[in-house]
């Protein structure tokens, strides 16, 4: 279980503090799928490596708690982080193309990530067969170069890395992007089949289409902040936040003549974030107050959190 | 397997080189360091290369030259290059205010003509072989460093090195079991660019006497002493040391060419 509090982290850069994530707090269950939906500068990612500590030097968590399984994860030293890395909380990563060494067999990246975390050479390279067997790479692929894969073998042979442990928490980051299409279905039903050993999986996309399809729950991300959580259902039946509306606005219908409608505007500088919500520049229904207040992340029904002026309480 | 012609050639010439120095005294045939014909006698079927001023064969002192050139080289190229690829490495990957202050003492280094810093030090550490050997590779330590430091640079961001540290890799590991690996080739070309520097590099200190002590053979203080007899039209005495070192720098330089080639490694400065 994933518990993260009040989480704010800031880049310092030469040309600014970037504010890249403020005030996110959410949870989620043992065996749930929750996907982090935003476009890109929305936080999401930043939200990922500061859960796996894997921040660039210049970041700084200036507030906040995560809690993973109880274990305060910014309260461990690097090295007890490094342990927990891999085995209690991983991570799929975007391009499948780049994760692994071109110069080492997958098998033998994948014993030494094993033995790093305290397996012996043999019961290292059982697992190993078995988690590739797993995800359906076979005995002669495993001993083969990276060269030898294609992308989407490439990102089983991650996700056979990311669950060989058994860990509570997976980190997808866009698993899909750099796929086709069909190979995009086949490696969600592998996510899919992770739930079922009771890990929970964190989806990162700017798709939210794929969110709608796959996840439990979906939470909604813009300028570093979450706008909306709710399940899936909620989500697709009864969104609140404007800026959803306009995701979901933006999703191309088969069968229907209607043109999908894009969101006016760009994204929001967050090294000078606006004042009041920070949306309101490309929100339709603005007015005065959201010019100047800052809304609160409200529940407007159970389990359905909305962060908008014109949402009350029922 | 195809041989780049560069690569073999250069290869060859090494080797050779090597051969002369592990079985000087088989195929010396006489003393390096006794006379052992007339003084300043040309080029014969008893002295190939000519005797010197004092009667010893020039030939023998080529041959036994060998091996103090091959050690002052081979000896400068491995220090210079261990630590300037284990501080590449680590600065490179470690970044922030380590990486700027090694980073700024490298480029003070590398601001200084190589040669003159070279025949500085080794003046300051007194001259024999080893102290050479060091002087030498202190002025290189500066050209892995940027070289390696490069690489690793644009290496990190690789997505193999996020995962590895995704999966909780200890960061030495990283270092030195994923990306010091994909450095080889380029190490290889610059081992043997280097190679070629340093053997004009060591004639130089020869030459101005801060290598060897007579009677020591060695092909740059032979050039020297050679120097004198050339009006006296002792040419023997002055261009086969002079061509040795001009043929074992180029073989450093046809290797280093030749692995270029056949790897693609990229410009490396």
């Amino acid at each position: 279980m994933l518990i993260v509090e009040d989480l704010y982290v800031k880049y310092y850069t030469r040309r600014g503090t970037v504010s890249a994530v403020s005030g996110v707090s959410f949870t989620m269950q043992k065996g749930e799928m929750l996907a982090v939906v935003g476009e890109s500068g929305s936080g999401k990612s930043t939200l990922a490596l500061t859960i796996m500590r894997l921040l660039p030097r210049n970041a700084v968590v200036e507030r906040g708690r995560i809690l993973l399984d109880g274990i305060d994860v910014l309260k461990l030293s690097e090295d007890e982080m490094r342990r927990i890395r891999g085995s209690k909380v991983s991570m799929v990563l975007q391009d499948p193309f780049t994760t692994l060494d071109p110069l080492r067999r997958v098998i033998d990246q994948f014993i030494e990530f094993l033995m790093e975390h305290g397996l012996d050479r043999r019961s290292a390279e059982k697992l190993a067969l078995e988690a590739l067997e797993s995800v359906g790479i076979p005995k002669t692929l495993a001993y083969s170069y990276p060269h030898q894969l294609s992308g989407g073998q490439k990102q089983r042979v991650a996700i056979a890395m990311a669950i060989a442990l058994k860990p509570s928490l997976v980190i997808a980051d866009e698993p899909t992007t750099a796929l086709d299409v069909v190979v995009q279905k086949q490696i969600m039903d592998l996510i899919d089949t992770i739930k079922r050993g009771g890990t929970s999986v964190m989806l990162i996309t700017h798709d939210i289409a794929l969110a709608i399809e796959r996840a439990d729950r979906i939470m909604v991300m813009y300028g570093g902040e979450v706008m909306e959580i709710a399940d899936k259902g909620t989500i697709m039946s009864r969104p609140l936040h404007p800026y959803t509306q306009g995701l979901l606005a933006s999703i191309p219908r088969l069968g229907s003549d209607k043109i999908p409608e894009s969101i006016p505007g760009y994204p929001p500088d967050l090294r000078n974030p606006p004042k009041g919500c920070v949306f309101h520049p490309r929100c339709p229904y603005a007015d005065e107050r959201c010019r100047s207040i800052k809304p609160q992340l409200i529940e407007v029904e159970k389990g359905h959190w909305v962060k908008c002026h014109r949402v009350v309480k029922a | 397997m195809n041989i780049n012609p560069y690569t073999g050639i250069g290869l060859a010439i090494i080797l050779a080189f090597v051969l002369m120095a592990l079985l000087a005294d088989i195929i010396a045939p006489y003393s390096p360091t006794e006379a052992s014909g007339n003084v300043l006698e040309p080029p014969s079927i008893h002295h190939i290369m000519g005797t010197d001023n004092l009667g010893r064969d020039v030939f023998s002192r080529i041959v036994f030259g060998s091996r103090t050139i091959l050690m002052v080289v081979f000896l400068a190229v491995a220090i210079s290059g261990a630590l300037g690829t284990i501080l590449g490495l680590l600065t490179g990957y470690v970044g922030g205010a380590i990486d700027r202050v090694i980073s700024f003492i490298m480029d003070s280094i590398y601001a200084f003509p190589s040669l003159i810093l070279a025949i500085a030090l080794s003046v300051a550490l007194g001259p024999n072989p080893l102290n050479a050997a060091i002087a030498i590779a202190l002025t290189y330590v500066p050209t892995y460093f940027r070289m390696i430091r490069g690489q690793v640079l644009s290496i990190k961001s690789e997505g193999f090195v996020e995962m590895a540290k995704a999966l909780g890799l200890p960061t030495t590991r990283i270092i030195f079991r994923h990306i010091f690996p994909h450095l080889i080739p380029t190490l290889a070309v610059v081992f043997s660019m280097n190679s070629a520097d340093a053997v004009l590099t060591e004639a130089a200190l020869s030459f101005l006497g801060l290598t060897v002590q007579p009677p020591t053979p060695d092909w740059g203080f032979d050039l020297y002493k050679g120097r004198g007899f050339i009006l006296a039209g002792a040419w023997w005495m002055l261009a086969f040391p002079g061509g040795m070192i001009t043929l074992l720098a180029i073989g450093f330089a046809l290797l280093s060419e030749g692995i270029s080639q056949s790897h693609a490694v990229k410009s490396f400065e």
